[in-house]
């Protein structure tokens, strides 16, 4: 068990007297990338959310390490105290702070780092690492494309050196060839600094090949759990998420 | 008209220091606030019940105007916080008229003959301006330094990121609530303290002139100099000021009807937002201090003054 990072037990959401997510468990492992999978109102965002602690669960528990951080009975941890033990989220829709630079953000990604100097380190780390916001420190990162933006979110989440990076569709809304580019440092920031990733994504066939373990969820319910390579030659998600 | 010159720089200075209150709330942490005139009154009241009431000095009045404010300004941002916006606006704005009721109920004449604030024998008095001025305007610039320290430390870039998106901030380990809640505090005791020197100058406090319209007019302040910048303002808080007393400088106050200034107000922001929506200074440019030596903004000021002819 000490190998587990994250892991979800029976975990269950109302909204209202609606249940977006239904005992839902699923596990993260050191190391490993994880992929959720799934339609739209399946509740991904949902369980990214119920990780964030940023909507209560009605049923089950969350734990980080191995320390609970969050139950049904408890509220335990709020989101920013999540950064603070090595969670961090790159949000849907990036939510970069858009008036300030790219600068101003990575230095924001690291606001629960007190070393200034280590913050320098890590942000000339994360301008070798991603070469384009080297070029666009000095902008506003309104002025950026959705790809660029989306890079520096990411980037933005490592400059705290987490254990473990949360992705909410980091493929939304951008050019084929900018996701095989994101997803491909996704897997280098893994596969180099050690990180574990936990990714949820629409984009099924970008996401299972590169991760190691998936995960398919429909109504609020896993369906599916298998590893990546194995989903991906599994007729029931061939059929219904790759279109083949 | 000079006895209206200074009159419009002391109210300017009560008034610039009421909008750097609001400006750490509106400007740089993004909430819509509407009880700028409340924490105002709240501070009237104290300077006017420590001073009248108790008998005491002014300048003990000053930090309990401060805290009673803020106080107040914490209770108020506890259970707003989870508002956004216009809703934030509107219950802070029914807090605002709270307030000026429960003054109104308990006694709608007010204090009035509230005693001279005293320096080492020294008696400020209504008549002698100049003094007075100086003493508002150290107290402005004293809030200003403060304040400019405050947004360009690291409690003032969490307050930005707060301002900037909720979400990021707090996945960036932002303590969203804490941030809120303190900018409220302390804009509202930057708002007490105002409230403090008005008393001192008109010796009386009377219930019905904190208005909604105050509010308005504070926020009207820092619109117009530019959000978050905090010599715009005071830049603000001039130009208001100087609208508001403009009939009775130029001696037409019995031609030009008072209401006429709030139409001058509407007009100028309706400009404003036409031409220069991100406020007369717009934001201030180094948020997170400058990074250029003295001397380098110095030869930079003075490049950009001969680019421009002289113009900032």
């Amino acid at each position: 068990m000490s190998d587990l990072l994250l892991s979800i037990d029976k975990i269950s959401v109302k909204y209202g007297s609606i249940e977006a997510l239904h005992e839902v468990s699923m596990h993260v492992k050191k190391g490993d990338i994880v992929s959720l999978i799934g339609a739209n109102g399946a509740g991904k965002s949902t369980l990214l959310k119920a990780i964030m602690a940023q909507v209560p669960l009605s049923t089950g528990c969350i734990s980080f390490e191995g320390s609970e951080i969050c139950s049904a009975k408890k509220h335990g941890k709020s989101t920013h105290q999540l950064a603070a033990i090595g969670m961090a989220l790159v949000p849907e829709g990036r939510h970069v702070f858009a008036d300030m630079t790219v600068e101003e953000n990575l230095d924001m990604g690291a606001f629960l780092v007190r070393d200034s100097k280590e913050i320098e380190r890590k942000k000339e780390e994360m301008y070798d690492f991603f070469p384009i916001l080297s070029q666009r420190r000095k902008q506003k990162t309104r002025s950026l494309s959705g790809g660029e933006q989306q890079m520096m979110a990411i980037a933005r989440a490592l400059m705290s050196s987490p254990k473990l990076l949360l992705l909410d569709e980091p493929g939304l809304g951008l050019a084929p060839l900018i996701v095989q580019d994101i997803f491909h440092k996704i897997r280098k920031i893994n596969e180099e600094d050690k990180v574990t990733i936990f990714l949820v994504e629409q984009n099924a066939r970008m996401a299972l090949k590169n991760s190691t373990t998936g995960y398919v969820m429909e109504t609020g319910n896993i369906v599916l759990a298998d590893t990546s390579s194995n989903l991906l030659v599994n007729d029931k998600v061939r059929a219904a998420y790759l279109g083949e | 008209m000079l006895n209206f010159f200074q009159l419009i720089i002391i109210y300017a200075g009560i008034y610039a220091l009421m909008a750097i209150g609001q400006n750490c709330i509106t400007g740089n942490t993004g909430m819509l606030s509407l009880c700028h005139a409340g924490f105002f009154c709240i501070g009237s009241y104290a300077t006017g019940i420590i001073c009248k009431t108790l008998g005491l000095s002014f300048w003990l009045s000053l930090p309990v105007a401060a805290i009673c404010s803020a106080v107040v300004g914490f209770l108020i941002g506890v259970p707003t916080l989870r508002l956004k916006g216009d809703y934030l606006c509107i219950a802070t704005l029914g807090l605002g008229e709270i307030i000026r009721n429960i003054a109104t109920n308990m006694n709608p004449v007010g204090l009035m003959s509230i005693p001279r604030a005293e320096l080492f024998g020294y008696q400020f008095s209504s008549r002698n301006k100049v003094t007075f001025i100086l003493l508002v305007w150290f107290f402005v610039l004293v809030a200003y330094i403060l304040f400019r320290q405050l947004s360009h430390s690291r409690i003032g870039r969490a307050m930005t990121a707060v301002r900037e998106d909720e979400v990021a901030a707090q996945s960036n380990g932002i303590n969203v609530a804490k941030y809120k809640i303190g900018a409220f505090t302390l804009g509202a005791a930057i708002g007490g303290t105002a409230g403090c020197f008005a008393t001192a100058y008109t010796l009386t406090v009377q219930p019905s002139s904190y208005t909604f319209m105050v509010s308005v007019m504070v926020l009207c302040m820092v619109v117009l100099g530019g959000m978050g910048n905090l010599l715009g303002v005071i830049v603000g808080a001039f130009i208001i000021e100087f609208i508001q007393y403009f009939p009775q400088l130029v001696g037409l106050s019995s031609v030009i009807p008072a209401q006429a200034t709030q139409i001058i107000y509407g007009l100028c922001l309706v400009v404003l937002m036409i031409w220069r929506p991100q406020g007369i200074l717009g934001r201030d440019k180094y948020r997170y201090g400058d990074p250029r030596s003295a001397k380098e903004r110095l030869v930079s000021f003075f490049r950009r003054g001969e680019k421009k002819g002289g113009k900032a």
